[in-house]
């Protein structure tokens, strides 16, 4: 190991590739999908769909890097999370709310390659590579439960004569829920992962995630909610009435012993999805601030690096905070999918990330906006639609105040009981 | 490739130079505070740690290669102890870096070894000016040339062990550009302040302002020679070193507050378990390594010469800065009434973490 900071050549590739596909896809279509809410950007998904299924990129879990051909090469450290995060903040500079839409499994895939076993991952994942694109959301949230996700009330309950689990209770707040159960032409079967208690009694260790197929008689979207910002994407409200799914459809165990922890599978999730969350929003953060620099330049001001901080105007100071941040956020977000590839333990690194991204996303777009004047607040530009569109990256995947619970308890070796 | 840890070598450094911060800087640090000085066998056995032999190649005395990488780490661990005794332990390293980054051949030959063999012996710097707005690249102090020789005048503030350099290097405005002539003790035209600057903090480092009337310096002695040098590179590694210092303090506030916070009971639990306290450190945690990864990899690009390491230095030392700030003055913040007192550490680091806004050209990596 050694302290390097060398943009491995993929990376940097993969950025080159999808800033194309950022700006002839996503930015020129943003202002449009942005006025018709609920509409579905079928090219970007197509074209996606077939790039992905040729580069493997996309989804939120890191394909499985292939082994080397040649043994007596030296084994190359694996950058499957670093790569994905890469494609994700240029996707997000591009249009976050788009890229949310883009097919490939998304949170629910994530959860699947998380806490599922191979046999399940191999029935699941596989669609995500075939003819037509597909999606899968995860469905956590419910009005009683947001953050404090133990207070969830949907239940499982095993009819031991059929062996299915029978599934009953609403959630909210699903990304891609709609695309991801309702079915469509031009898309393949998706499914829904779905978390539920097996063990009211037993409290988060009775917890445990279904994967409920597209279809599937008993889900009914209830609504699609309409939203400041991200409005491309679909956030959908789904009823679970006497769900019926197939025994082998849970992740992880299905007896809740005391020693289970069922939620653990949740929380290993959101260690690999947070700073991939965290990359989202530094790709709005980072076209805030290029349009911004952009802008003032054409305006011909300068931002003279280099000077103390007394010689310089407000914005020039305000610029260079920005610059900081981003850098620095960026920098948080390699090092937390870093470990990820390593397989070190990142829960401390994961939320940090998202702390800062979260904190960078919202102030850089608000400053932006701020010191553009009347045009950051019109709708000539896009400048305003990320100001709207970056404002979820704190509240979502874990808000800046639960993130910055997590960060505490790590570092002050505290349990939730002890910290809440 | 990106990588995230330091290498065996270095991380031999930091444990080295970490474990001497713990048990020698930190437990005397708060009395050399106090009696405005530091103990001359303290600073020996930090500079016995070889931190600057190792920056310097076996060509002039060394034995070693520069790295401002390493440099960064084992500045943030000296600071970590103590910063007054990390910028005492570090004075050399402002007459022998420019020397080894910017000098020519012959100056490299003639002091670099004088410099690093033996004890530690005081040779500093001056760059800082007393004016509100001073900046390191539109210096007051002037060199004029005439006669095959250099002519400095002006006046320098907080130079670093003044009073008893052998030798120190200069930083004047040659037209327009930022240039460093060497100077050696005895020169005429050169005053010392009997004395010692008052400040806010780093009361333990005796720091001295400096006139130069007319100080003549022969065209060998400019930095670089004849031809002179860039200011950047050397502008660069003094940012990179106010950067990774800051860290130190902050890295020393955090753990203490955070320590302190798991101990102190208020309304029948422990401050930790009140969010308002658990918040606020796990927000100074998250700057730390934000500044941390950024000052790192500002080092990187310099090591490597990238195109924008000097400007990404640049946001390294203005980031850090704030952070330092911000840090410190939350640890006081948390340790409440007790933070006030000088019984406890919080206070001075919070005067030293304000220092890092206008301090850079104390320290170089
Ligand atoms: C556009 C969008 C997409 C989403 N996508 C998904 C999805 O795909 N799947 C899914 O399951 N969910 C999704 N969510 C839900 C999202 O994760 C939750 O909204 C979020 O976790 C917060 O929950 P809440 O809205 O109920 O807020 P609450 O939990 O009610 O929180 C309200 C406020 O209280 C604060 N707070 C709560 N608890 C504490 C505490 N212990 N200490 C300090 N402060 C606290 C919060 O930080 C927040 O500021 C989505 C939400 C949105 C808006």
């Amino acid at each position: 190991m050694t302290i390097e900071f060398e943009s491995p050549k993929p990376i940097a590739q993969t950025q080159f590739v999808l800033k194309t596909v950022a700006e002839e896809m996503m930015r020129s279509k943003s202002r449009y999908f942005d006025e018709h809410e609920h509409e579905i950007p079928w090219d970007y998904i197509e074209f996606m769909h077939t790039a992905m299924k040729t580069t493997g990129g996309g989804s939120l879990a890191p394909k499985d890097e292939k082994a080397e051909a040649d043994p007596n090469k030296p084994k190359r450290p694996p950058i499957g999370y670093q790569l994905l995060a890469a494609q994700i903040e240029t996707l997000a500079w591009g249009d976050v709310g788009m890229y949310l839409v883009t097919p490939g499994g998304g949170l629910g895939a994530a959860a699947v390659q998380a806490a599922a076993s191979p046999e399940q991952k191999a029935k699941f994942l596989a669609r995500f590579g075939g003819e037509k694109p597909a999606f899968a959301a995860m469905c956590m949230t419910e009005a009683g439960a947001g953050s404090d996700t133990s207070a969830i009330r949907t239940r499982a309950v095993l009819d031991e004569k059929t062996n299915e689990w029978v599934i009953n209770g609403e959630k909210i707040f699903v990304t891609a829920g709609d695309k991801s159960f309702n079915s469509y032409e031009k898309l393949d079967r998706g499914f829904i992962v779905v978390w539920a208690s097996i063990d009211p009694s037993a409290g988060r260790a009775g917890m445990r995630a279904f994967v409920v197929e597209s279809g599937t008689p008993g889900v009914k979207i209830a609504k699609l909610e309409h939203k400041m910002g991200i409005r491309v994407s679909d956030t959908a409200a789904i009823s679970l009435m006497d769900v019926r799914v197939p025994f082998d459809h849970i992740l992880g165990s299905p007896t809740v012993e005391k020693t289970t922890t069922g939620f653990k599978g949740a929380m290993a999730t959101f260690d690999a999805t947070r700073p991939l969350v965290a990359a989202s929003g530094l790709g709005v953060a980072r076209a805030a601030l290029e349009f911004l620099k952009e802008k003032l330049k054409e305006n011909g001001v300068e931002i003279r690096y280099g000077l103390p901080r007394q010689k310089l105007s407000n914005i020039e100071r305000e610029v260079i905070d920005m610059d900081i941040m981003l850098k620095s956020a960026w920098l948080m977000v390699l090092k937390a999918v870093w470990m990820a590839d390593n397989k070190k333990s990142n829960a401390l690194e994961s939320s940090m990330s998202k702390v800062k991204s979260g904190d960078v996303t919202t102030k850089i777009t608000q400053k932006a906006v701020e010191i553009m004047g009347p045009l950051g607040y019109s709708r000539e530009f896009l400048l305003e639609k990320w100001f709207r569109d970056a404002k979820i990256t704190d509240i979502y995947e874990g808000t800046g105040q639960i993130n910055r619970l997590v960060v505490a308890r790590q570092i002050l070796g505290y349990s939730g009981s002890e910290l809440r | 490739m990106y990588s995230f840890e330091p290498n065996e070598e270095q991380q031999m450094l930091v444990d080295a130079v970490g474990k001497y911060a713990s048990t020698d800087l930190r437990p005397a640090a708060r009395e050399a505070e106090e009696s405005r000085e530091l103990p001359k066998k303290l600073v020996g056995k930090g500079w016995e740690l070889g931190v600057l032999q190792a920056s310097i190649p076996d060509a002039y005395g060394g034995f070693g290669e520069r790295s401002a990488v390493t440099g960064a780490l084992a500045a943030e661990e000296l600071a970590f102890g103590d910063l007054a005794g990390a910028f005492a332990i570090g004075a050399p390293n402002l007459f022998a870096l420019p020397i080894l980054l910017a000098g020519s051949e012959e100056q490299k030959k003639e002091y670099l070894p004088k410099v690093i063999e033996g004890e530690w012996r005081p040779y500093t710097a001056a760059l800082i000016e007393y004016s509100f707005d001073f900046d390191p690249s539109d210096l007051r102090t002037t060199a004029k040339f005439s006669n095959n020789e250099y002519c400095i005048s002006g006046e320098k503030a907080f130079v670093p062990f003044a009073k008893d350099a052998e030798a120190l290097i200069v930083y004047a405005n040659l037209d327009g550009r930022t240039q460093g002539f060497i100077v050696t003790k005895n020169a005429a035209g050169l005053t010392i302040n009997n004395e010692r600057e008052n400040l806010m903090g780093l009361n333990a480092l005796p720091l001295y302002r400096v006139k130069l009337d007319n100080v003549t310096v022969s065209a060998s002695d400019r930095l670089g020679g004849a031809s002179g040098h860039d200011f950047e590179p050397v502008l660069a590694s003094m940012r990179l070193a106010s950067a990774a210092a800051a860290l130190g303090v902050a890295r020393a506030a955090f753990e203490y507050s955070r320590d302190y916070a798991k101990e102190r009971e208020a309304f029948g639990v422990k401050i930790a378990q009140k969010q308002a306290v658990a918040f606020m450190l796990a927000e100074m945690r998250t700057e730390i390594e934000a500044m941390r990864l950024l000052t790192w990899e500002a080092a990187w690009k310099l090591d490597n010469a990238k195109g924008d390491a000097f400007s990404e230095a640049y946001l390294a030392s203005v980031g850090a800065a704030d952070m330092a700030m911000m840090v410190t003055d939350r640890a006081v913040q948390i340790l409440g009434g007790h933070g006030y007192i000088r019984e406890h550490p919080v206070e001075m680091w919070m005067r030293n973490g304000r220092g890092f806004a206008m301090l850079t050209g104390l320290a170089m990596v």
